[in-house]
């Protein structure tokens, strides 16, 4: 279960997170729609861990474990995972290489065994049968010359060999065309089961036919506005965050 | 000689990075006095039991060397050296010339075992993951100023190929020697081949005659030990027709506060359809975390593609050494001869690294292939120096050079200084060079999926060297990517 209660953050001494409260309930999907600017993307980074945001107050557990006291590869080693909005190139690092040092770093933290090299390439052949994805991108440089939908891809297959407890998915839709939307949105579903749990922040509604939520919030101005069932999401993509009333806060922090 | 052990300062030992290479073997020694003149030549000569003409050979060299200065053209800064303060002769006391291993003195058999440097004839590094059968590799051992060991010569003799020690080989066969040695580097060449040429003592000697292909790989390790002693050793590898050969030499010393120089020769000879590839793990002593000590290292390496077809392929991976100065390089002469050049240089808190290659093409449609890849972190300072010449017959040579940069935080530099020059307007010379730092976002990336800053940093690097890292044989790339680990410690956070 994450908890987050309170959490406040800025960037530069600008607030950008003011006071957001939210549970994602062990085995659940929420998803967090919101205009441009409201905080999306600092929240996701927040609760990764990234420098130069600065949390200013409140708490975040993940299963009772404090995880803004841990620094980012600690928290991948608490269960959690974020699915880059622009997954970064690794020249000359290869997929597989990079997948079994990350998941031997994180079994290692555990206290787990790790694995050879047969070991790992059973356990990714078998994530990417799952994914429906070809083995060349194993072989492949981290997100080197990937196209968009690639690099989106390579983010649920490491998502899906990492396993995390909790996954956060940032805008995973953003420029994907719908076949590629549907790939991705499968590569997720395969991945819900009762200990899994996920944020998804997205823009659009689009994503949520394909991967339905348990819960939809809205962030605007830092806040949790609104939060609903799926049947927000549609509400939103009908009228717009104007026509639920939410307008003038949104427009306040962009 | 006895080691002495002081205490010292925990802070400083916890800040230094692990040079694990750096203790000192108690052995007695037998050293010449200090200083260099004609009489140490003589002295060192006459230990090696050497005939008339080397001796000439090494004092004309003398000669030469008096009479040039040392090259200030490199990026490099440091305290003028004494030739006079140095010993140039230290020898660990023996019997003359071991027959066997059995005869190798234990303390020394022991040193190369802590260094992973077995040599007990076997197959060596075996288990190294991704190996699927370990090869034997033949290695001579150079101890400061001598060859202690030399092992696989019975199965290399089969084959035809003569690997031993230089000063052997002088001996067994001289008239090889004589018409090789300094044919590639001349014995005035600059000022540091002509300080090795005079008074170097030891190094190794291949030959593999016509049509043979080495069984195995060949290897040197060359360890310094003794004290204010500068260590010169001379290398010479000639494949004839159609041979070839892969060669692989490592270097490590005893961590100290003070500076030691290491000046060598390399020379290389391949003659028609030979092969030689040539591969330097360089690992000296680089100093500690505020440039105390650690080698000066000022290396000449050239190679003659003098035959048709003829390839010689330098790799290197220069992590050592407070000092590197180094330029392997291939005279492209033969037609349709290949030269290429390989080369990590990583250089840490306050390391100089001045390197780069020659290719000069002479011969129709030779074709060079340089790939550089430098890494600077702490305070340091990275040169790339190259220069690739067309000459007037060079009718359709082609060169290729790479050269990229890697920055590791806001402290270090990083130069690249190429050289082109063509008098053949039918030669094409192709030069691409980047620059870059390893960003947030990469290491970010790589923490968020588990990985610690240095293991991200580690993982950048070596995907950075990869095109070069992938040259070298199997199992000392995988040696070399955990050095470029070592090297890179305390450069980030």
């Amino acid at each position: 279960m994450l908890e987050i209660r309170g959490l406040t953050a800025e960037i530069d001494g600008k607030p950008i997170l003011n006071g957001i409260d939210l549970v994602v309930p062990t085995g659940e999907v929420h998803a967090i729609m919101g205009p441009n600017g409201s905080g999306k993307s600092t929240l996701s980074y927040v609760l990764a861990g990234r420098d130069g945001y600065q949390v200013t107050g409140g708490e975040v557990r993940l299963d009772g474990v404090d995880l803004l006291a841990l620094a980012p590869e600690e928290r991948a080693s608490a269960g959690l995972f974020l699915a880059f909005q622009y997954p970064v190139e690794l020249p000359g690092v290869g997929n597989a290489n990079f997948l079994r040092t990350a998941l031997n770093a994180t079994r290692r933290a555990r206290g787990e065994s790790e694995l050879d090299a047969v070991q790992f390439l059973k356990l990714a052949r078998a994530a990417l049968r799952d994914l429906a994805m070809a083995d060349d991108m194993l072989k492949r440089n981290v997100n080197v010359g990937f196209s968009g939908g690639e690099k989106k891809r390579n983010e649920v297959l490491q998502m899906a060999i990492l396993k995390p407890k909790f996954a956060i998915l940032d805008e995973t839709d953003s420029g994907l065309d719908i076949d590629a939307l549907k790939i991705v949105a499968n590569g997720v579903n395969a991945l819900r089961r009762p200990e899994f749990s996920a944020l998804v922040i997205t823009h659009y509604q689009r994503l949520l036919d394909y991967i339905v939520p348990d819960r939809v919030h809205v962030l605007a101005g830092g806040r949790i506005l609104r939060s609903g069932g799926p049947e927000l999401a549609r509400a939103l993509e009908e009228s717009g965050y104007a026509g639920l009333g939410l307008e003038a806060l949104g427009e306040s922090v962009s | 000689m006895s080691a002495r052990i002081e205490p010292r300062d925990p802070i400083e030992a916890a800040t230094e990075g692990n040079y694990k290479w750096g203790f000192e073997t108690a052995i007695e020694m037998e050293i010449a006095p200090k200083g260099l003149s004609e009489d140490t030549i003589r002295l060192i000569s006459a230990k090696k039991d050497e005939p008339e003409w080397l001796l000439a050979w090494r004092l004309k060299a003398f000669a030469a060397w008096r009479e040039t200065c040392e090259p200030e053209w490199a990026k490099i800064k440091h305290p003028p050296i004494d030739y006079q303060d140095l010993h140039y002769y230290a020898a660990p006391k023996r019997k003359p010339g071991p027959k066997s291993l059995a005869e190798v003195d234990p303390e020394l058999l022991a040193t190369y075992e802590k260094l992973g440097i077995p040599l007990r004839e076997r197959a060596i590094l075996a288990g190294v993951e991704g190996a699927e059968e370990a090869t034997p590799v033949a290695i001579d051992a150079v101890f400061d100023s001598v060859s202690v060991a030399t092992t696989f010569r019975e199965t290399l003799a089969k084959a035809g190929v003569i690997f031993c020690p230089i000063s052997e080989a002088v001996r067994e066969h001289p008239e090889l020697v004589r018409r090789y040695l300094g044919s590639v580097v001349p014995a005035g060449d600059n000022f540091f081949a002509a300080l090795n040429s005079a008074v170097f003592t030891d190094g190794s000697f291949v030959f593999v005659p016509k049509g043979v292909r080495c069984p195995m790989e060949l290897s040197t390790y060359f360890r310094i030990n003794a004290r204010n002693t500068g260590q010169f050793e001379r290398t010479l590898i000639i494949a004839e027709e159609g041979a070839y050969v892969s060669y692989l030499e490592g270097c490590t010393a005893p961590q100290r506060d003070e500076n030691q120089l290491h000046a060598a020769v390399v020379e290389l000879v391949a003659l028609d359809d030979a092969t030689i590839k040539y591969s330097t793990v360089q690992n000296w002593y680089p100093g500690d975390a505020e440039g105390r000590g650690g080698i000066y290292n000022f290396v000449t390496k050239r190679g003659a593609c003098r035959g048709a077809r003829s390839k010689i392929s330098w790799t290197q991976v220069e992590t050592g050494s407070a000092i590197t100065w180094k330029y392997p390089s291939c005279i492209l002469q033969g037609e349709e001869s290949v030269g290429e050049f390989y080369s990590v240089a990583l250089t840490n808190h306050h390391q100089q690294a001045d390197t780069g290659t020659k290719m000069i093409h002479l011969g129709a449609n030779t074709k060079s292939t340089i790939i550089s890849k430098g890494i600077s972190a702490g305070r340091s300072n990275n040169t790339y120096r190259g220069l690739v010449r067309m000459m007037p017959r060079a009718h359709g040579a082609r060169n290729f050079t790479q050269c990229d940069s890697l920055l590791i935080g806001d402290r270090c530099g990083a130069h690249t200084i190429p050289y082109i020059e063509s008098r053949n307007p039918s030669a094409r010379v192709e030069h691409e060079a980047t620059t870059s730092k390893i960003a947030d976002d990469q290491l970010f990336y790589c923490r968020s999926r588990g990985l610690s800053q240095e293991d991200a940093v580690n993982l950048i690097v070596n995907g950075f060297c990869k095109d070069v890292l992938k040259e070298l044989p199997m199992e000392f790339a995988v040696e070399a990517q955990k050095l470029l680990a070592v090297s890179l410690e305390g450069s980030v956070g």
